[in-house]
């Protein structure tokens, strides 16, 4: 598989930093141990094998799937005409959900990212009224389960109309408590108030100065803000599927939902071959999209695990 | 841990600044959009629940204020309860699974004794990455007997594995495990980020000391780790409460296994998608938002306390 062929050198690259916080006490010289990594590839086969078996199968065709080895290729290659079946399909509904997913992903994440990079700034680095309150509020609200909140939401906004449109999807996207926590965090540590003393005695605006000057110095942490609302939007399901019944605004989860269950009822039409090809084609772009950025990844782990 | 240390020269850590008068209200500004649709999307949908489960739509009569006769209804109902008791015997046995396994694998990750470290702990990462909907489509069709594992093996081995999709009783480990498997890595990670701010010192003193590898876990790893596995069984418990797109996803192929109230987030879908029953789908909603928040209170409260002795 391309995306796991990618997998080592990238992890290389972003597993040197890490090393440097135990200088003096250098792990690597430890004897490796042939047991332990015997014992490890069986997790790692665990974690590919169900990876491995969709790629076979999305090659095959669908007479295919049923007569040959589940575990290898058999019979014709048929994983570029799959693709072409799979995005032609129905109209081309699978694009039509690809595009959907991306402007789903691109305002939702993108607004979440930035909404939190804001006020996560504003409760650092400003003294106000209320603040502690909005703290403990916004703090209380990341323990609610926000799938909980899905079927409220829809009763509530099937009583405004904004059931079966885009933003039925992208405004419950817009808000991350963990985004704000962690920008929150973020915001005090990394930016200086000796520097924006001196911007404040140079007479610039609040809002110059946080575009200006801050909003630089927060990057690192808004990309992995970003990451996280990107990946929680990609693959979010149980909201879109509660607020959308048009299958011209079905994100690809839902989508994929839909053409499995059609092929799965009696009398429906059976594509499981377009189900797996477009299962596959769904995770290889997230996938890369991790592999390419898990140094934020770890940063964003490491924030919400030490940091209570 | 590399995102608060991004900043480079060590300053104090003042966090807030005097403010003068003027700028009193400035905070405002900043905090004010998150406010705004903060209030639209979490505060305003639990008012309208609430107001929804106050409230009975009946044939006769209408719309009509019935007071806590919805709560007292989900309170005894028996669907309710049976999905409650079935995502907590999931919680009890699939969640201390999970976080073993994955801290099993941060431990030896961060053991330096694995041959291709770097390579162990994406690929067991990467599950994660798999939005649930591909997850649970995928270990559906290989639990199947048609074209996945499940034939194979049984050709293969002339056994008669049972069809887990069928039966009432492998379902449920069967979630379980499409579960793990996407968690696991990501539990693993957390973990794994605790364990690499470990200050080098301490393994220096325990170098000295000739201390064993399973010293070293027992009295340096473990101890540091504890935050991080708090953190985790927190999420993992909130997580468990929610089940709902394995289930939902797999409900066309193990329909009978599966039924319309396996999980009090299935229960209340259903409830408010097939039944139109909108007020007592909004009760359920509540009463397990209510049942969650206090299960991952008290679970904190434990832990802190603990961690505190």
């Amino acid at each position: 598989m391309a995306v796991t062929e990618r997998a080592p050198s990238a992890a290389r690259r972003s597993a040197r930093p890490a090393r440097n916080s135990r200088k003096a006490w250098n792990p690597n010289k430890r004897r490796k141990s042939p047991m332990l990594t015997a014992v490890m590839t069986l997790g790692l086969i665990y974690a590919l094998l169900p990876l491995f078996w969709l790629l076979v199968n999305a090659s095959k065709t669908q007479g295919n799937l049923f007569s040959t080895n589940a575990l290898w290729f058999g019979g014709h290659f048929a994983l570029f005409d799959n693709i072409k079946a799979t995005l032609t399909y129905g109209d081309g509904q699978f694009l039509r959900w690809f595009g959907n997913t991306l402007l789903y992903v691109v305002v939702g994440a993108g607004g979440a990212t930035f909404l939190s990079t804001v006020a996560g700034y504003g409760l650092a680095k400003f003294d106000f009224p209320g603040k502690r309150g909005v703290l403990a509020v916004v703090l209380g609200a990341a323990a609610i389960p926000s799938t909980i909140l899905v079927v409220p939401t829809f009763l509530m906004f099937s009583k405004i109309g904004l059931v079966n449109t885009p933003w039925a999807i992208i405004i419950p996207s817009l808000i991350n408590p963990f985004g704000l926590y962690l920008m929150w965090i973020f915001s005090r540590d990394a930016i200086p108030k000796e520097l924006l003393e001196a911007a404040r005695v140079d007479g610039a605006k609040e809002w110059r100065i946080f575009f200006s000057i801050s909003l630089r110095l927060l990057r690192p942490g808004m990309i992995t803000v970003l990451l996280f609302a990107v990946v929680a939007t990609w693959n979010n399901y149980f909201l879109p599927l509660i607020m959308l019944n048009k299958p011209s605004l079905y994100p690809l989860t839902v989508g994929l939902y839909q053409w499995n269950a059609l092929s799965q009822t009696a009398g429906g039409t059976p594509i499981f071959n377009l189900v797996l090809t477009g299962s596959l084609l769904t995770v290889v772009p997230i996938m890369i999209v991790f592999l390419v950025m898990q140094r934020y990844w770890q940063s964003g782990l490491a924030a919400g695990s030490v940091k209570q | 841990m590399t995102v608060l240390s991004a900043g480079s020269p060590p300053r104090s850590r003042g966090t807030e600044l005097k403010p003068r008068h003027r700028r009193k209200w400035t905070g405002w500004g900043f905090v004010g959009p998150f406010a705004v649709v903060f209030l639209f999307v979490l505060v305003a949908p639990i008012a309208y629940a609430i107001y929804l489960s106050l409230f009975q739509d009946k044939l006769i009569g209408g719309n009509k204020f019935a007071g806590l006769a919805n709560y007292t209804q989900a309170l005894t109902d028996p669907q309710f309860w049976t999905g409650f008791g079935r995502v907590s015997l999931f919680l009890v046995v699939q969640v201390p699974v999970m976080l073993l396994l994955a801290l099993g694998a941060s431990l030896a990750i961060d053991s330096a004794r694995l041959h291709w470290t770097p390579l162990y702990r994406l690929s067991i990462f990467l599950p994660y990455a798999v939005p649930s909907v591909v997850g649970a489509l995928m270990w559906g069709f290989l639990y199947g007997t048609q074209f996945g594992l499940v034939g194979d093996l049984d050709s293969w081995f002339h056994t008669n594995l049972p069809n887990v999709l069928q039966s009432t009783t492998w379902i449920l480990p069967a979630i379980g495990n499409i579960v793990t498997w996407e968690f696991v890595g990501y539990n693993m990670l957390i973990f794994y980020s605790a364990l690499q701010v470990i200050p080098g010192e301490l393994y220096e003193a325990a170098e000295l000391d000739n201390a064993s590898a399973w010293r070293i876990i027992w009295h340096i790893k473990l101890p540091a780790l504890r935050p991080a596995i708090l953190i985790a069984t927190v999420f993992s418990i909130i997580g468990s409460f929610q089940l709902f797109a394995e289930p939902s996803v797999l409900y066309p192929i193990a329909t009978n296994a599966i039924g319309s109230a396996f999980t009090p987030n299935l229960y209340a879908y259903n409830l408010a998608f097939n039944a139109q029953e909108y007020n007592y789908s909004a009760t359920i909603a509540i009463v397990m938002g209510v049942l969650t928040v206090i299960v991952a209170y008290v679970v904190q409260r434990v832990g802190q306390r603990n961690q505190g002795a």
